[in-house]
């Protein structure tokens, strides 16, 4: 690719990008991320450009393996423009016949479209329920991109708003960040426009921008997402970022156990570099800037802002106390920026929509769109970019598609590890910053784990109490021994060894761990126990006064019996029984004996006729 | 200079003060562990939790700076609490092995238990297992990692006062332990002091561990003998349990804070140097030369003996060889009785030392004498060298030498010179501590006390004289240089008898320029430098007193 030297240069080439792509008007976009690719996305785009050439249309008709468009459950995507007939979990196998029957012919292979629950086929990818609910900012050219090509990307505006960036003064370009009211969507929720306006105004000539990409939520992938599917909308970001501020020099932290995010993230930016976008001088106006990546081992305290640069640094990623504000000392006590990758790629939108279109969208205080990564029992798994303001029922119903096997929804955890469990009866709050850290929750960096009536809420906070217990890092005593402290106190309420105590006991670790904690991670390590305390006290109470686990999953205060009148005695769960505990003649009722059980449940999956009871 | 409230107390401090050395001021004790005045701050131990009037959360005072205005209350219900739940945290994953650790009585984690804790646990203490337990990490230290509570600050040490990098700590969560880097040992020159800083029993001094319960000891301020640099220390001592330590009555030394000296610090030549005071080589009674043996005398015969030889000779033939670990009120009757009282030229002090004394540009200096400047401003040496002295001695011009502490046969001079010049001497006066060769050739013995027997004071290579007290009396029946000095006038008639140090040094002061306007109150606990220039005020010491263990 030629240097490019000038902004107007840059418009010329766009242009003439643009004609080129509006000419090839037939291609097939397939979803081809980490997610998709689990499930063999290369293999069906091998196999769709094996066909192709059998076809002849190899030269017409471009396969482009794209970023995912958010819809994680179907993958691998495949969808057919110019018309975007969207189908879903293709295999190989099916290459000839959307080659021969779409693009031939001209017809739609019915079994791959997407059918909603009342059988309905859908055809075009924007008619999706999944999609039709959401507003999508960020995640608007997933699935149209090859992330590996810059051309893509300034095809597809890419750069335009850093074109426009450069012709602003810094104060400008801040002065449009602030007004639009973005703020940081790592979680920390401070606003965008006055972190980079106090950046800019720290003393200082040498001062650093950083993408935090160091996301280490269980269940939460916006990040890696964006990185892979459109590491261009984050460069972008970057570079007005530093601009605005007048940093010369960006990192941007991503974990190693991305390497499809390292890769494309490391590919675009070469490509960026070679097109005078980032290096010496960028298109002309004497502004230098470039961008290092740098891969961190995965330590989820390693997100926290100290830490973070304390890796980077080369030193132990643990939180430091700090008086001044990391804008004003920072990397190598540098005036530094840190912001999170879905903050950076939210940067281009602004500056080439305006902050009044952006600000627009959301609620009062919670400006534009968040996206979250909706897990757990809920039928459309995937990335869902919203509004601020969406009401968490409307996400989890309508984009979410609800809960399989019809049953019933109990929680919805927010923000992570560090955030909380919101009720049922709290499912029409509106998602914002302020709304979730109300009902003791949080934004955090857009995790979403729904979970059903089959759900025990102490065994969760169990689980995310563990998790921070084993990220604690150990440099500060409450996080480092309450956090054990309080995951004992729960895996013992599991087991079955529950005081009458306990519970006022973890209330109160919970609140000395939050207050005097150093960083965030242990200010809000007791939040999983603390909110599900506060909406489901009745199930700690069962379990520790009745020795009963209400969602039947705690092993150690179960039974599994077998209801003699649905069991026919087909001896399905006897076979499968690991214990051999099953006993009972041919088409008799059997039963379990309860000394062998060992709980595992093997016989409720197993038995087709809801005869295994759990109490 | 803001101007804040502690506990209803107004105090001003200087900018930039913290609260926990604010509130000390005004004798308000914020506990903590991880904090150290001498180290950066590492805010982890989250025990120095106070409260802000206005601030949502409690604030942890060794981070948070004075501010005008501010309100601060460290012991409202709150602060209690966290403070409590602070140290049930600590404690719940602590070994509790108090009846065999050596910190037992010095420990923070147990005095800060019964000042702040005193709860019944209700943890589950599934105390984590760790690698070391009682392994050495160097020449003087020893490692428990069951007992860290990882305030970290030895690292911090090694990292900013050493600048070695020994230390560190690894793994995560509460697996976290604190261990010397793969490869390396705690063996930097001032290594001892991590066990200084060290709040529990996690580093401790291999020199010291199991000899004496630490309530069993007693403390004296003093100086350090070492080098020059006089660092502050204090001596602690055995204080009647004989059958501890093996005898040992000086049990260790700690560095004694000194904001123009040593600051916390010591370093460990100088910390485990102290040995010779109870070493078995100690003279213990005077000795007098009868055919070719030392036999044991009484204090009035050798004194009368020494008279007499002294007397004998003309004070033209008498060479002295002063040291420079005497105190500079010592050294003031050297110069009282063998130059002004007797007339004698030929006085020198200085020995060189066989070895380098490898100074460094921290503590270290390469002169192994505490006073050195003082001998030089009281007017030693008159006249010569100790080569000098020795050279007209093998010349057969000295018919007597009286020689102070030194043992010139192992020192760095010319030893056929030392041969000779102690053949051709008639009598040969020896004065000191402890035995050696060059006490073999004496004639005449007093045994003297060493520096932790007696009071008196040194002055440092940057001229600042520093008071050192009696921790124990002298071993046996030796005494102190000034009182030997001070008896053997008497024997010659000299026509002056001192009381005391104090009174030695207030003469000094009159007579020697450089020490005018100094006083032992005016020394006080941080001593003072030459050339002070008194005022119509009270003398105020110019540091407040920190205890060295924080």
């Amino acid at each position: 690719m030629k240097k490019i030297r000038t902004i107007a240069e840059l418009g010329t080439l766009r242009a003439a990008l643009e004609r080129e792509r509006e000419s090839a008007k037939v291609w097939i976009s397939v979803s081809n991320e980490t997610c998709a690719r689990a499930n063999g996305s290369d293999k069906v785009i091998a196999a769709l450009d094996e066909e192709l050439r059998k076809q002849g249309l190899a030269d017409q008709v471009r396969v482009k393996g794209t970023g995912c468009s958010g819809f994680c459950d179907r993958n691998p995507m495949v969808v057919v423009f110019p018309k975007e007939i969207a189908y879903q979990r293709v295999s190989p196998d099916d290459a000839a016949e959307i080659v021969g029957k779409t693009l031939i012919k001209g017809q739609v292979v019915e079994r791959l479209l997407h059918h909603d629950g009342k059988g309905h086929a859908v055809q075009h990818e924007a008619d999706l329920p999944f999609y039709r609910y959401q507003k999508r900012l960020v995640l608007r050219n997933h699935g149209r991109l090859d992330p590996t090509d810059i051309t893509d990307y300034l095809a597809s505006g890419g750069y335009t708003a850093l074109s426009q960036a450069l012709t602003m003064s810094s104060e400008q370009v801040i002065e449009e960040i602030s007004r639009s009211g973005l703020r940081g969507r790592g979680g920390g929720g401070f606003l965008t426009g006055r972190k980079w306006k106090s950046c800019r105004e720290a003393h200082g000539e040498t001062k650093y921008v950083i993408c935090n990409a160091d996301e280490g939520d269980p269940g939460a992938y916006m990040d890696r997402s964006v990185l892979e599917g459109n590491p261009h909308s984050v460069i972008e970001g970057m570079i007005i970022g530093a601009y605005a501020i007048g940093a010369r020099m960006g990192y941007v932290y991503v974990r190693a156990e991305y390497p499809l995010a390292v890769t494309n993230l490391v590919i675009a930016l070469q490509q960026a570099r070679d097109c005078g976008l980032l290096g010496e001088n960028i298109l002309g106006t004497g502004f230098n800037f470039d961008i290092r990546v740098n891969r961190g081992g995965g330590a989820f305290v390693c997100g926290e802002s100290t830490a973070l640069m304390a890796s980077l640094e080369g030193r132990v990623g643990e939180p430091e106390v700090k008086h001044i504000h990391t804008a004003e000392s920072g990397l190598w006590e540098k005036p530094t920026n840190l912001n999170n990758v879905e903050t950076w790629a939210n940067v281009p939108v602004i500056i080439n929509k305006g902050a009044d279109w952006f600000a627009s969208i959301g609620t009062e205080k919670s400006k534009g769109t968040k996206i979250f990564s909706l897990v757990g029992k809920i039928n459309n798994t995937g990335l869902v970019e919203v509004p601020m303001g969406t009401p968490l029922r409307e996400i989890i119903y309508d984009i979410g598609g609800g809960i399989p096997h019809g049953k019933k929804f109990k929680a919805i955890q927010t923000g992570g590890p560090s955030g909380g469990c919101v009720p049922e009866e709290l499912l029409d709050l509106p998602v914002d910053f302020d709304r979730l850290t109300e009902v003791g929750s949080m934004m955090g960096s857009g995790g979403m784990i729904v979970m059903d009536e089959g759900t025990c809420m102490v065994d969760v906070a169990k689980y995310f109490t563990g998790f921070l217990q084993d990220e604690s890092c150990g440099k500060c005593v409450p996080c480092r021994e309450g956090t054990a402290q309080m995951r004992q106190i729960l895996s013992d309420i599991c087991e079955g060894r529950g005081r009458p105590e306990d519970i006022d006991l973890l209330e109160e670790l919970g609140h000395v761990v939050q207050d005097t904690s150093l960083c965030a991670l242990g200010g809000t390590a007791a939040n999983p126990m603390l909110s599900t305390l506060r909406h489901f006290r009745d199930e700690y109470e069962a379990h520790i006064f009745d020795h009963r686990c209400p969602a039947g999953v705690c092993t150690a205060l179960i039974r599994y019996t077998i209801d003699v009148e649905k069991c026919n005695g087909c001896g399905v769960c006897a076979k499968q029984c690991p214990q051999n505990g099953v006993s009972g003649e041919k088409k008799q009722p059997h039963s379990i004996d309860q000394h062998l059980c060992i709980r595992c449940g093997i016989c409720r999956e197993v038995c087709r006729f809801e005869a295994i009871l759990v109490n | 200079m803001p101007t804040l409230t502690i506990d209803g107390q107004q105090v001003t401090v200087p900018e930039k003060t913290n609260v926990i050395e604010a509130a000390k001021t005004l004798g308000i004790e914020i506990p903590h562990y991880c904090y150290h005045p001498g180290l950066s701050v590492a805010g982890n131990c989250r025990m120095c939790m106070v409260e802000i009037e206005k601030a949502p959360k409690l604030a942890i005072g060794c981070f948070t700076p004075c501010t005008e205005g501010m309100v601060v209350f460290t012991n409202t219900e709150k602060v209690k609490q966290a403070r409590k739940d602070v140290l049930e945290f600590l404690l719940s994953n602590h070994p509790l092995d108090c009846p065999v650790c050596d910190q037992a009585g010095e420990c923070w984690l147990q005095i800060y238990y019964m000042q702040h804790g005193q709860y019944e646990s209700r943890m589950m203490e599934n105390k984590i297992k760790k690698s070391k337990k009682a392994t050495s990490i160097g020449p003087h230290v020893n490692l428990d990692q069951e007992r860290c509570v990882l305030c970290g600050r030895c690292v911090r040490f090694c990292d900013e006062i050493t600048k070695t990098h020994e230390l560190g700590i690894f793994g995560r969560g509460n697996r976290e332990e604190l261990d010397v880097f793969p490869g390396k040992q705690l063996d930097n020159r001032y290594s001892g002091n991590v066990v200084d800083i060290c709040p529990v029993g996690a580093l401790t001094d291999r020199d010291f561990r199991f000899q004496v319960r630490v309530w069993y000891l007693g403390v004296q301020d003093s100086v350090c003998p070492g080098c020059s640099r006089g660092c502050n220390i204090q001596i602690h001592y055995n204080r009647n349990r004989p059958h501890h330590g093996h005898g040992r009555r000086v049990a260790r030394l700690k560095p004694r804070y000194n904001s123009h000296v040593n600051q916390f610090w010591m370093c460990d030549e100088g910390r485990y140097g102290y040995k010779f005071v109870d070493a078995g080589d100690r003279i213990i009674s005077p000795m007098l030369r009868r055919g070719a043996e030392l036999q044991m005398a009484t204090w009035g015969e050798t004194l009368a003996a020494s008279a007499e030889r002294i007397r004998a000779v003309n004070p033209s033939q008498i060479g002295v060889i002063a040291w420079p670990q005497l105190t500079n009120e010592e050294l003031y009757l050297v110069r009282r009785l063998f130059v002004d009282g007797l007339g004698c030229k030929n006085v020198s002090f200085s020995v060189p030392s066989k070895k380098d004394g490898g100074g460094d540009d921290f503590l270290i200096t390469a002169d192994k004498n505490p006073n050195t400047r003082g001998a030089g401003e009281i007017g030693l040496p008159i006249a010569d060298s100790t080569g000098d002295i020795l050279q007209a001695a093998s010349r057969g011009e000295f018919k007597l030498l009286h020689i102070f502490g030194h043992d010139l046969l192992s020192s760095g001079l010319d030893q056929p010179l030392v041969e000779s010049a102690l053949a051709a001497t008639e009598t040969v006066i020896f004065q000191g501590s402890n035995s050696h060769l060059t006490v073999d050739r004496a004639d005449i013995v007093l045994p003297s006390a060493t520096f932790a027997e007696k009071s008196g004071s040194f002055t440092n290579f940057e001229g600042r004289v520093q008071r050192i007290h009696e921790a124990v009396p002298p071993l046996g029946d030796a005494l102190p240089d000034w009182q030997i000095l001070n008896r053997m006038a008497r024997a010659l008639e000299m026509g002056w008898d001192y009381q005391g140090t104090e009174h030695i040094f207030k003469e000094l002061a009159e007579n020697v320029a450089a020490f005018s306007g100094l006083s032992y109150c005016v020394l006080g606990d941080q001593g003072e430098l030459l050339g002070y220039k008194p005022t119509n005020e009270a003398h105020i010491p110019t540091e407040p007193v920190t205890t060295v263990i924080i």
